[in-house]
């Protein structure tokens, strides 16, 4: 089988301990918090009271802004409180929606339509009136990413899940093959396209022949070369198509939509099924916890809920973790761990810290020849640690993707991922937010 | 239970600067068993005094002079250390291999900043200070024993190196001196460690199995070699020897393979690897052919090391998604 791929990148332990593991049915929490930004763009506003009876699946935000998004009530219960609450996930506080569950599900659906009849706009709008985001991180608005503003002739699909630990996105591949390519063909219909692309990487094997038999004729799977970051967009499009997404550009700009497996889901879910993303697939996994799994989880379950009642507590013999909203190259460190799960969860992965101490650079160049972007990383720190941000920017400081593939195969142990981030964020705020 | 908050990744290689420079010490081995076989004990003692020496300075920088605590060896003074010891001849006195790697040490890297910060490459430089102000020491030469550990006599004869002759007495004399095979095996005057060919490729394709070394410049360097003599020898054969002659003698292996691929003192891009190996090339030849000194190695890689700057500059990767660096 030829394998795709791209230039650079890394290969970490994959340690999928997870993928013979069936997505069980978590289930419902006593109380959830949701947050009314888990999309890129602007907070929702609430549009309910304290104290207001609310259903499974109704509005409860409704999008402020061009790109903005619907948020719903995960469960059925009362509103205890609105307010703004600290968030490891955001860097910041944001305000959230608690609500108590009295009662089993009690569905407020979204409007029925007919798929195959319905225009592009009306199955846009159901999208949006969904909440539906992309879930492979990112949270952007799907109902804007489906409209682009650029004619658009090629949909990529990405189940490349190369993160370590992470096996979400492959049990959905395996298990609900059906239902994803429902979302398929609708988001097809919706874009206006006709070739569409499956990426999924060979460590997936399973995965890939079982999509080559199911969608034949549909979709082409392109195996992908294990290796990381080959789910980043820019370096998915490159290994299936050849092709590079502009310095600073979309990949509309080339004529392409990617959208990950687990989005696809919810927008089945959202046209046939009637119901917006309130619940989503997600691996709890690592050392740190007790028992791995693939689950699927309401949106706005706290972190501590999830580890004391799906992971049945920490490890025994740990006296310092790490939890990860995410895998272990690119997740955030959450340090509040009533912190609730957002759109954008893809795994928990609970570590234990690997020791290690920064030493001088000895100039191996191992770092810029694993740089999927093709930058320097070691310079990038640099001169992000001596505040040449000017400089930083003039080599590609903005077109780093912090996949962290640098810090990783660094033998001295430099955290250029960490001052570039850094790096970033100071030059956006000295010029006032524009990058 | 404490959660961390670290920065991103989170996960790390096993690697480090200390598994790389034991992987350097392990690739020159084979180079160290030629010295000690072509030169006897006096070469295997030059070589544990400079890795030693080198060691026991370094941890006495760091330690009382920088007043670092916590300094642990990483095994960087051993290599540079092991360097300059077969890169000079077995006549060289102990006494003069230490002060070279005092100056390595102290000096070329030390006062730069220390590991990785030095511009110039420490063994390379120190030979270089060492043979303008030792000439004598450094230049004699005796012609091996080959014999594991053996003595040389008391009264033993200087020999001339293969570069020496053809710059002295012409190619016919030199190749009538010097067989092929023997240049491949290492069995000629010179410095301790660069004679043998075959055993320096067998280290270095240790390091190159160990994904540790930047191939492209000794491909680049080599290759320059290559050519420029073979342009030159169809001029004039008499005086400017065959390349298979220039490629087997002097320094040039020891060189290509280990100096001029030393990490810290070299480009970080492909093609900017790709251009110092050519400058090496065309600067060894230009000395060996028109220079004072018959051999051009060390100084051709030490003026190329002033130009890494530049060359990095010069040769930036182009970024993904854009149409020019």
């Amino acid at each position: 089988m030829k394998l795709l791929s791209f230039k650079g990148g890394v290969h970490p332990p994959e340690k999928k301990l997870t993928k013979d593991l069936e997505i069980k049915k978590a289930p419902l929490p006593p109380k959830v918090v949701v947050f009314m930004l888990q999309h890129a763009g602007a907070p929702a506003k609430p549009v309910v009271q304290v104290g207001q009876q609310v259903k499974t699946g109704q509005v409860i935000g409704e999008p402020q802004g061009m790109i903005s998004a619907y948020v719903h009530s995960p469960v059925t219960g009362v509103v205890k409180d609105i307010s703004k609450v600290n968030s490891s996930l955001h860097g910041m506080a944001v305000e959230a929606i608690t609500i108590e569950r009295t009662d089993d599900d009690d569905w407020e659906l979204l409007p029925a339509v007919d798929y195959e009849k319905a225009s592009r706009e009306e199955l846009i709008d159901i999208i949006k009136k969904g909440g539906v985001v992309g879930l492979g991180g990112a949270m952007f608005p799907t109902h804007v990413k489906l409209n682009p503003a650029k004619p658009v002739n090629t949909l990529i699909i990405n189940g490349a899940e190369c993160e370590p630990y992470l096996t979400i996105d492959h049990r959905v591949m395996l298990e609900r093959a059906d239902e994803v390519l429902q979302g398929i063909e609708i988001t097809r219909k919706i874009l206006g396209v006709k070739s569409v692309y499956i990426g999924i990487e060979y460590n997936k094997k399973d995965a890939i022949n079982l999509l080559q038999k199911k969608w034949d004729g549909k979709v082409t799977v392109a195996p992908l070369r294990t290796k990381y970051p080959q789910g980043a967009e820019k370096q998915l499009i490159k290994a299936i198509t050849g092709k590079e997404v502009p310095s600073g550009g979309l990949p509309s700009d080339i004529g392409i939509v990617v959208q990950n497996v687990s989005t696809m889901l919810a927008i089945k879910e959202a046209i046939i099924d009637r119901k917006p993303l309130i619940e989503r697939g997600m691996t709890l996994t690592g050392e740190g916890v007790k028992e791995n799994g693939n689950w699927s989880v309401r949106i706005g379950t706290p972190i501590s809920w999830i580890i004391e009642n799906l992971g049945k507590g920490f490890s025994d013999g740990f006296e310092e973790i790490k939890i990860l909203m995410g895998g272990p190259m690119m997740g955030i460190p959450i340090s509040l761990i009533d912190t609730p799960i957002v759109k954008g969860n893809n795994g928990l992965t609970v570590i234990r810290q690997q020791e290690r101490n920064s030493t001088n650079c000895i100039r191996c160049s191992y770092c810029v020849f694993v740089c999927p972007m093709n930058l320097q990383p070691y310079l990038l720190d640099l001169l992000s640690r001596k505040k040449k941000y000017d400089d930083a920017v003039a080599i590609g400081l903005l077109d780093c993707i912090e996949c962290g593939s640098c810090s990783y195969i660094c033998p001295a142990n430099v955290e250029h991922v960490k001052s570039i981030k850094l790096g970033k964020k100071v030059y956006t705020a000295l010029r006032g937010g524009k990058k | 239970m404490k959660l961390l908050t670290t920065s991103a990744p989170h996960v790390r290689t096993e690697d480090s600067t200390r598994k790389i420079m034991v992987d350097v010490l392990v690739a020159l081995v084979p180079a160290v068993i030629a010295a000690t076989y072509f030169f006897g004990s006096s070469a295997f003692i030059l070589v544990i005094i400079g890795m030693v020496s080198a060691e026991l300075i370094e941890l006495f920088i760091m330690r009382v002079l920088k007043k670092d605590k916590e300094f642990v060896s990483n095994g960087s003074a051993a290599v540079t250390g092991l360097l300059l010891a077969l890169n000079v001849s077995v006549a060289t006195p102990w006494w003069v291999l230490l002060i070279g790697v005092v100056f390595a040490i102290a000096i070329v890297k030390h006062t730069f900043g220390g590991l990785g910060q030095n511009i110039f490459n420490p063994a390379l430089t120190a030979r270089v200070f060492l043979l303008v102000s030792f000439p004598n020491a450094m230049t004699t030469w005796y012609n091996p024993i080959n014999k594991f550990f053996g003595t040389y006599p008391t009264d033993i004869q200087t020999s001339a190196t293969p570069l020496a002759v053809l710059k002295l007495e012409g190619f016919s004399k030199a190749a009538q001196d010097f067989a092929p095979v023997d240049l491949f095996f290492g069995n000629m005057g010179g410095c301790i460690g660069e004679t043998s060919t075959i055993l320096l490729l067998l280290g270095f394709a240790y390091l190159v199995v160990r994904g540790r070394i930047k191939v492209t410049i000794p491909t680049a360097y080599l290759g320059t070699v290559l050519a420029f003599s073979w342009i030159f020898y169809s001029v004039n054969p008499e005086r400017f020897g065959s390349p298979l002659f220039h490629l087997l003698t002097g320094g040039l292996m020891l060189g290509a393979l280990f100096m001029a691929t030393d990490m810290v003192t070299t480009p970080m891009t492909i093609r900017g690897q790709a251009l110092f190996g050519v400058g090496c090339g065309i600067l060894t030849m230009i000395i060996r052919y028109f220079g004072g000194y018959p051999e051009g190695v060390s100084l051709s890689i030490l003026l190329m090391n002033a130009f890494v700057p530049l060359i990095d500059r010069y040769t930036q990767p182009k970024i993904f998604g854009r149409r020019n660096a």
